[in-house]
């Protein structure tokens, strides 16, 4: 179900997606655990639209990352129906190899696809000045900070060119003022770029300021307590009064369904 | 005091207690030279002895070296075979670990038989003793890799076969080139053992013969050459963690110190 909030005066009403990029319908999915099998997901009903970015919230273990997987293949369901576009999952920890330098790490996907070491190596190399990197072509991944390899590690999701992008919290290892601005960074190169994107994270300012929509989770087993339609404007300020009360919103939700 | 010196002085030092121990142990056991010669008759015999030892010592150099990279490429095939397939795991792990076992001299005359006088059956047999190390340090470095590197790697569309070179290679090349200090020092004695257990014609049969012909008649000339490969083992030893910071500069920890 979702909630329409009031929509400050002069925005456009969002543009309805067509066929939706992911579609997931009663999705389950259960693990064996040391005492028994464990439900990490539980009739989860989702639908991403082409073009939206789905900012999914919930409480640590809910099921998250499970949740990217199936989107992006590497699992399958238990019971219900996982469906979507070719998906490139963001880990959590940026993952960047460490015997490869910065571009080489960017252009991996490019690499994969049988794209010749020089040409990937030119056509990542050429992003990353847009990226705040330029000079770092050839510094190896522990040199660079945090904030850079989480960027390099976006580059190489989007490099992928899958349409869909499944985020795992990409920021969450960062600082406070790091993170703020990597999620302007962010919202900028998905407005340059625009892509299916699932955002998983359990900030919930983060899902409000990127978000077209916030699914909240439960606690495992993971299912959706609800989906949040985010109408404001962009570019969202974290101290806009409509954002905190979204935010209010979106946390008492989380502690009802903590309960 | 300079870096280097830093790090040599306390093994400088030890070496130098230990010598005058045992300069001082033979003087007042009265122990003949032919059990034990004292330091400065082995001094004497490197210094006098020179020509025959450093052309013997030539010979050997070049065994150990070739055979430790036929070894190298040997543990490095083996290792990936039996990472890649399960069936070869079954089947050549326990032969590889069994092969440890043989005793060499067993396998001599048939190796001369097979090549004759040459180096060739040194090479064998010290690729028979070094390639262990290598193999079973690479086998776990291959299955040590990260399984969310693989994972992402999936997601990127990767095949098995760029997964293993992208990812699982390089990772394993640490601990392959750990294996491969372990050959290098194995392979020294690999050499002697090689040069007793198979004869040579030439009139330099290397340092391990010269050794043996010279341990009952110029036992201080047995002790020299022992003195030169005990250098060159460490030599080697040093000039492979060199190879080590070009081949994997990732892997190298602020304390990772080569004696």
């Amino acid at each position: 179900m979702a909630i329409e909030l009031e929509r400050p005066p002069g925005t456009p009403a969002p543009v309805q997606p067509r066929r939706p990029a992911v579609e997931l319908e009663r999705v389950g999915r259960v693990f064996a655990g040391a005492e028994g099998p464990v439900a990490a997901l539980r009739e989860i009903t989702l639908s991403v639209g082409t073009g939206e970015l789905m900012a999914v919230v919930g409480p640590s273990g809910c099921g998250k990352t499970t949740l990217l997987e199936l989107i992006c293949a590497l699992q399958e369901p238990d019971s219900g129906r996982a469906r979507s576009a070719p998906a490139a999952l963001m880990p959590q920890h940026d993952l960047l190899l460490p015997w490869m330098d910065a571009v080489e790490n960017a252009a991996l996907a490019l690499r994969i696809a049988g794209v010749p070491r020089g040409e990937a190596r030119a056509r990542a190399g050429a992003l990353f000045g847009e990226l705040g990197l330029d000079g770092f072509q050839r510094a190896r991944p522990q040199e660079l900070s945090g904030g850079m390899r989480q960027r390099i590690a976006f580059l190489r999701t989007l490099l992928s060119g899958k349409p869909v992008l499944c985020l795992d919290e990409p920021f969450g290892a960062l600082d406070a003022i790091t993170r703020a601005e990597m999620q302007e960074w962010l919202a900028g190169a998905l407005a340059a770029e625009p892509r299916t994107v699932i955002l998983v994270t359990h900030d919930v300012e983060e899902a409000i300021l990127l978000g077209d929509r916030v699914a909240v989770l439960s606690p495992r087993p993971g299912r959706v307590l609800e989906e949040i339609e985010i109408t404001l404007a962009r570019p969202r300020r974290r101290t806009d009064p409509a954002v905190q009360a979204l935010r209010e919103r979106v946390l008492e939700r989380l502690a009802e369904g903590a309960v | 005091m300079s870096r280097p010196l830093a790090r040599i002085w306390p093994a400088l030092a030890l070496t130098v207690l230990l010598l005058g121990a045992w300069e001082l142990y033979v003087d007042l056991s009265g122990l003949e030279s032919a059990v034990l010669p004292a330091p400065h008759e082995v001094a004497n015999a490197l210094w006098n002895g020179g020509g025959v030892l450093w052309r013997n010592f030539a010979v050997t150099a070049e065994e150990v070296v070739l055979g430790l990279a036929i070894a190298l490429a040997a543990g490095l095939a083996l290792a990936s075979l039996i990472h890649l397939s399960p069936l070869a795991r079954r089947a050549i792990y326990p032969l590889a670990v069994g092969s440890q076992a043989v005793p060499i001299p067993v396998i001599g005359v048939l190796l001369v038989f097979w090549w004759g006088f040459g180096i060739l059956p040194k090479l064998v047999v010290i690729a028979l003793i070094c390639f262990f190390p290598v193999l079973v340090t690479t086998v776990d470095g291959l299955g040590a890799v990260d399984p969310d590197q693989l994972k992402l790697l999936r997601t990127l569309d990767a095949s098995r076969w760029q997964a293993f070179r992208l990812a699982e290679l390089p990772a394993a090349l640490p601990a392959a080139l750990s294996g491969a200090r372990i050959a290098l020092t194995v392979g020294v004695i690999g050499a002697f053992i090689a040069e007793v257990a198979t004869p040579t014609t030439g009139p330099y049969p290397g340092l391990g013969r010269q050794i043996m012909t010279d341990i009952n008649f110029q036992t201080p000339r047995a002790y020299a050459g022992t003195a030169i490969l005990f250098a060159f083992a460490l030599a080697c030893f040093h000039a492979l963690g060199l190879v080590e910071r070009k081949l994997a500069p990732w892997s190298i920890r602020p304390r990772g110190e080569t004696p």
